[in-house]
């Protein structure tokens, strides 16, 4: 029942490489999410119909799939269909911006639309633009209820990019696969301890992400 | 796109549809179980057991499925307990379920006002018969659009049962991929056949969130 093997330092370094690339896989997402969802979001709120369509469409699908089948398809598909081989990490990314992006994009929209009409009249009122009164009215309390969800939604990325292994990613559940092999003869146990600390490692990096949104629900509410 | 190999392969993924349908229907029917149980003895604050089912909640709530599969499948073994592919798959989106199930009913249970609780007492209920025909009947209406939203969570999720080579859609996919190259025909039929099982539930979703909107 040994798991001294997780303990060594070349084990260690090892998860820590690959803990590496699933934080930067997430965090990249996150960071191009961030823009494209908000621009999303802010789009979604304007009443040309062909816009809306299009972005519903857009947004649906990509919010209906899974995400593994969102994966394969830009890794698997582009490079069949359009020619372009994008590495596992790429087409996570890419993966991950989108649906990350729309998730977002669903949030602000839902944000903005939830700011009362009397609050735009009123900053109307005082003759405010419409610019003015989105960026100084609108804007800021949508932002106040929008970060509990968003920062829940990083939670949700960084746990679904374990995901990215089964397009050939080498990321830290993959590393585990990979010592649990290397010490498949010395320590039987190695797959029990080897996932058990895996999920240790996630639980460390989302709970307290998980407790942030909550504490920002609480005093926004 | 060659048609003819569409619906060469067409069968493969209606018989792989019959998988991925099956797991979710388990996985979810088990989670709706698992998260009331939890979140009654949350409600009830249970001694120790609301402990327990706290900690449920937010490790499999704050874990990756792929992570609880391999755990249950490669790791459980070595204590000696065997599942099948299927038990393991199902047990997997039981256990993820279970806590975004908790989480749904106990934020709709605490929604019901205390005023509720204090009225069945004083009208001679136990606690059980004031949960069962006073708050559940109340809390159900409020909780439905969430329950919807974790029902098409897990069948999303129940995609990464690929991963232990359950031959689900996802497997189906990859096998084609794989053996014959065939890529635009086998996921233009991955992304219709999970169409044709999530959208409808989409816009049941969609549905029920604005009828159930004002929690009546």
């Amino acid at each position: 029942m040994a798991a001294d093997f997780l303990l060594q330092g070349e084990t260690i370094s090892r998860l820590l490489v690959g803990l590496s690339v699933t934080l930067r896989i997430s965090l990249v997402s996150v960071a191009l999410s961030l823009p494209m969802g908000v621009l999303m979001g802010v789009l979604f709120t304007r009443r040309n119909p062909l816009l809306r369509a299009v972005l519903r469409v857009y947004l649906e699908f990509i919010r209906v799939m899974p995400q593994l089948v969102l994966l394969f398809i830009v890794f698997f598909g582009s490079a069949t269909m359009l020619g372009l081989n994008f590495s596992g990490e790429v087409a996570s990314v890419i993966v991950f911006t989108a649906w990350g992006s729309a998730e977002l994009g669903d949030l602000v929209r839902a944000a903005i639309e939830s700011i009362p009409r009397s609050q735009y009249d009123s900053a109307y009122a005082l003759a405010l633009s419409r610019r003015q009164a989105f960026l100084r009215v609108i804007l800021p309390q949508a932002v106040r209820r929008l970060l509990p969800p968003s920062v829940n939604l990083v939670t949700r990325i960084v746990k679904t990019t374990s995901l990215c292994m089964l397009i050939g990613v080498v990321e830290v559940v993959r590393v585990g696969q990979q010592i649990i092999d290397f010490y498949r003869f010395d320590y039987p146990y190695g797959a029990l301890w080897t996932y058990a600390a895996l999920g240790l490692l996630y639980f460390a990096i989302c709970w307290p992400l998980s407790l942030l949104s909550r504490w920002l629900e609480k005093r926004s509410s | 796109m060659h048609w003819d190999l569409v619906g060469s392969y067409a069968p493969l993924f209606m018989t792989a549809a019959r998988v991925t349908v099956v797991v979710s229907l388990g996985g979810v029917a088990l989670a709706l179980l698992i998260g009331l149980l939890v979140a009654v003895i949350r409600l009830w604050r249970v001694p120790v057991l609301s402990v327990v089912a706290g900690a449920y909640v937010e490790f499999s709530r704050n874990t990756p499925s792929l992570v609880q599969l391999f755990f249950l499948y490669f790791g459980l073994p070595k204590l000696g307990i065997l599942l099948s592919q299927e038990a393991c798959a199902i047990a997997c989106l039981a256990f993820l379920g279970g806590g975004y199930m908790a989480e749904a009913f106990r934020s709709a249970l605490e929604a019901v006002p205390v005023v509720q609780h204090e009225s069945a007492q004083v009208l001679g209920l136990s606690s059980r018969q004031a949960l069962q025909h006073v708050i559940l009947p109340q809390a159900m209406a409020q909780a439905t659009p969430a329950l919807v939203a974790n029902v098409i969570f897990l069948v999303k999720e129940s995609s990464v049962v690929s991963g232990i080579a359950l031959a689900d859609l996802m497997y189906v996919a990859k096998d084609i991929i794989g053996q014959s190259y065939d890529t635009a025909e086998a996921l233009f039929l991955l992304v219709v056949s999970y169409a044709v099982i999530l959208v409808p539930l989409s816009v049941l979703g969609t549905y029920v969130e604005r009828r159930f909107a004002d929690g009546c």
